[in-house]
């Protein structure tokens, strides 16, 4: 019974989608007021009915009705139960749900949020994710429906993959589709702009918040995923560049690009084409990124044929919201204008040198990813493009983008004097390049690992040195709390998520150039040494998990002596799916990380043992969240909040030159 | 410097970052490009001897041995027509099994024994790796007198996306 409210809750949803898609659009065009005021009322019918429907989701998965053929695929009665919730996302049908329920709550926001907007804007804007949920909601009526039953019903369900009964399960995807469906929120915006043919700072500064968020929301869910895969697959890597990761990584590329653009858009009207066209790819690579994960596509083309309903809605659907929205694009851009000049030395030239190379940047890994699934669709042979190619590709592109990040900070809007800058850059270059090379020295690594730790240094450095600058203009007696206090937060959020890039690039660096790992085998009592560290194989035992038997050894690390850790590797078979799993045992720590695997038996006695010592691997998390943090305050900008206490008037005046030291 | 002159130095350094960026693509794509080849092919001296490629198909049944150092193993692979033994060091991916589809990725030596510095397998005790299912697929075709049609469409049992990797 619940299911089929479920189901008929998608159902109703759906209808008011189309209705969204249609009616307000259409009002906002004929000027039928009627007609537009249906945008908030229908997306706050939608998000109502889609919670029911999810909630009937989730309650499927929590009492366990085998009858429902979704549930029967993906969870278990033995499931623990905030697994059994997590399942809920963890197949096609239901991420797809859960998108939806993240695009009508992002929809819900808008309606909420706009009350200042024009209402033609705010028809438009709701009217374009009523279609886009009208497209996901039919793909999931027609194709994949979460709450079709099984005749008859199963006893027990196939149980979720061992892998993903983890608590990065129940927060990764949902992270990583509030950032896919985000740039829905930008996308609309961008559409509804080149619909009324305005494109105006206003439109960039109520684009950028949501911009942000989704931006935000997107680095923490691929943070997270890279986090989860770095414990869970066992082995220690954290990226892969592999199909499913890199699917992820191009919307975050070219929303990076998309903030950056929008910054210069509403500071100083320029690059409005530009950035419509980012915000167009940025969702598109978002909806490649959903269905490429979740449809199967991508291990191999022939999932295709698994179900070729699905993936010719697929293909169509992307048709039309890509060739929709770049037609849109073709047929109003030439009358959206140019906005302000700007010498080759300014601010704007250095946003859009970074905008290129990220953008080169995703379409590198885009090509990386989809030319081996065209060769095979194509027939023409099975090749794959591994974790060589992306790297020989992607640091050369990134040293440019990292180098430019601190000149960028100085650079003023519409001309600067490159002397200027080199002068202020001068100690900040010197102090860099010796710390970063006496670094690199000392801990004995390659010339690689030099350069990258030279750039962060040289980011750092000289984002405290304008902190410092900034923190400097106020009037004499100002205090060090007011002074900081008076620096607006898109300003702090900046120099944050830089900083956070900084740290980053440290922790890759310094991983790539220093980890170290031994395969051995050990017999109890065994000792094996690794970076200063003495290991020691002390016990091995059988463990019970409520779903899983596991045999459990446990190890000592000692250092001079002193026992620094006991770790407690495990190797589980999960019972219903009779699937091996490795789970290893880390020692975290804020300068490495020891990483310990259990393989399989050798003999009776003795077992293969992997242990890796990590420097630095922390400071790789501990960069992401930072970044993430920086688009946070970046988003909670006052500016934002007064441009919606204001009224009409102001928000439509025209672009207003700024203070030239304003950096966002 | 004039506008026009600006705009055409601004568009001459696009076009130099994207030449550059398609350089280095092509030149990435040209090294890194990983071949499949079947162990049919192998054995028929299709795969390069100085060039990693990747071969699949179904681990043999008790093929399985582990070398005296303990972390070196070695095991035969088939499309189920030939066989080509592989040598790997290091762990091998949790659902690693004799009789279950394997994807490993390496060099060929001179005596065709196949040094894999990455084993692939599916975290699925079902699914089959696309390439070893289609390895096996083009054998028994080639053993019906069929054309190896290459475009064939490949059904997986229970297609699941994350990849485990093993890799040295």
């Amino acid at each position: 019974m619940i299911p089929e409210l479920g189901n008929l809750c998608l159902m109703l949803a759906f209808a008011l989608a189309v209705v969204q898609g249609v009616l307000p659009i259409a009002g906002s065009f004929n000027g039928n007021r009627r007609w537009m005021a249906l945008a908030r009322p229908t997306a706050a019918g939608q998000l109502f009915f889609i919670v029911l429907a999810f909630g009937a989701l989730v309650y499927s998965f929590v009492a366990n009705d085998f009858s429902v053929a979704y549930v029967e695929a993906n969870s278990n009665s033995t499931l623990p139960v905030y697994y059994r919730v997590a399942a809920t996302w963890g197949g096609h049908e239901g991420s797809l749900l859960l998108w939806v329920l993240m695009l009508t709550g992002w929809m819900f926001a808008v309606a909420m949020f706009s009350r200042q907007l024009p209402q033609e804007t705010v028809a438009r804007v709701l009217g374009i994710m009523g279609l886009i949920g009208v497209g996901l909601m039919s793909f999931m009526l027609f194709t994949s429906n979460p709450f079709d039953r099984l005749l008859p019903g199963a006893l027990d369900g196939h149980d979720l993959n061992p892998l993903l009964q983890d608590f990065g399960m129940i927060i990764h995807p949902p992270l990583l589709y509030m950032g896919y469906v985000g740039f829905s929120v930008a996308f609309s915006f961008a559409l509804a702009a080149l619909m009324g043919g305005q494109l105006d700072a206003a439109w960039a500064r109520w684009s950028r918040p949501w911009t942000l968020m989704a931006w935000m929301f997107l680095t923490l869910g691929i943070f997270v995923g890279s986090f989860w895969a770095y414990y869970e697959l066992g082995w220690g890597g954290w990226w892969f560049w592999d199909a499913v990761e890199n699917a992820s990584f191009m919307p975050w590329l070219v929303g990076t690009a998309l903030i950056h653009s929008l910054a210069v858009t509403e500071k100083r009207g320029s690059f409005k084409n530009w950035t419509v066209l980012l915000a167009i790819i940025a969702f598109s690579l978002s909806l490649l990124g959903t269905f490429l994960v979740r449809s199967g596509v991508l291990t191999s083309v022939h999932a295709f044929a698994t179900d070729p309903r699905r993936g010719l809605f697929i293909l169509v659907f992307l048709a039309i919201v890509i060739g929709g929205a770049l037609t849109l694009y073709a047929w109003r851009a030439p009358q959206v204008g140019l906005g302000g000049r700007f010498s080759l030395f300014s601010r704007e030239t250095l946003l859009l040198i970074n905008n290129v190379l990220l953008l080169v940047c995703a379409g590198t890994v885009l090509l990386g990813t989809m030319y081996p699934l065209f060769l095979d669709a194509l027939g023409m042979g099975k090749i794959s493009v591994g974790p060589p190619y992306f790297e020989a590709v992607f640091i050369p592109l990134m040293l440019p983008v990292l180098f430019l990040m601190a000149p960028g900070l100085f650079m003023r809007w519409k001309e600067t004097s490159v002397k200027q800058i080199a002068l202020r850059l001068k100690w900040v270059a010197l102090a860099s390049l010796l710390t970063g090379a006496a670094v690199a020295f000392a801990l004995s690594t390659s010339v690689m690992a030099a350069v990258g730790l030279i750039l962060a240094l040289w980011i750092v450095l000289a984002t405290a040195s304008h902190l410092a600058q900034r923190l400097g203009h106020f009037a004499a007696g100002t205090s060090l709390r007011n002074r900081v206090a008076s620096l607006p937060l898109s300003y702090w959020g900046m120099l944050t998520a830089h900083l956070g890039i900084s740290i980053f690039v440290i922790g890759v660096t310094l991983v790539k150039g220093l980890e170290i790992s031994n395969d051995v085998s050990m017999h109890l009592g065994d000792t094996t040494s690794i970076g200063g560290y003495v290991v020691q194989l002390t016990d091995m035992q059988r463990v019970k998990g409520p779903n899983y038997m596991a045999a459990q050894g446990t190890f000592v690390v000692t250092k001079a002596g002193q026992t620094i850790a006991v770790l407690k590797p495990e190797k589980r078979v999960f019972t219903v799916q009779q699937m091996p799993m490795t789970d290893a045992a880390i020692d975290r720590g804020f300068t490495r990380d020891l990483y310990i695997s259990l393989g399989d038996a050798v003999s009776d006695n003795a077992w293969a043992v992997r242990v890796q010592c990590k420097p630095f691997v922390s400071w790789i998390w501990a960069g992401c969240i930072i970044i993430a943090l920086g688009g946070l305050l970046a988003a909670s900008d006052r500016r934002y909040r007064m441009a919606l206490k204001k009224n009409r008037k102001v928000v439509a005046r025209s672009v207003s030159p700024t203070p030239i030291t304003v950096a966002e | 410097m004039k506008p026009r002159h600006k705009r055409l130095l601004l568009i001459l350094a696009g076009l130099a970052a994207l030449g550059l960026a398609a350089a280095l693509v092509l030149q990435a794509f040209q090294k890194n490009l990983v071949f499949f080849f079947t162990p049919t092919q192998i054995l028929a001296g299709e795969a390069p001897h100085n060039r990693s490629f990747r071969m699949g198909g179904m681990v043999v049944k008790d093929s399985l041995v582990r070398q005296a150092d303990g972390v070196t193993m070695n095991f035969m692979v088939t499309d189920t027509a030939q066989a080509i033994k592989v040598s790997y060091k290091g762990m091998l991916p949790d659902l690693f099994k004799e009789g279950k589809g394997v994807v490993a990725q390496g060099k060929l030596d001179q005596n065709n024994l196949f040094v894999a510095d990455e084993v692939l397998a599916k975290h699925d005790e079902n699914y089959m790796p696309p390439e070893a299912a289609y390895a096996m697929k083009k054998a028994k075709e080639a053993k019906e007198g069929k054309p190896a049609a290459a475009s064939t469409p490949v059904t997986p049992v229970e297609p699941i996306n994350n990849t485990t990797k093993s890799a040295q």
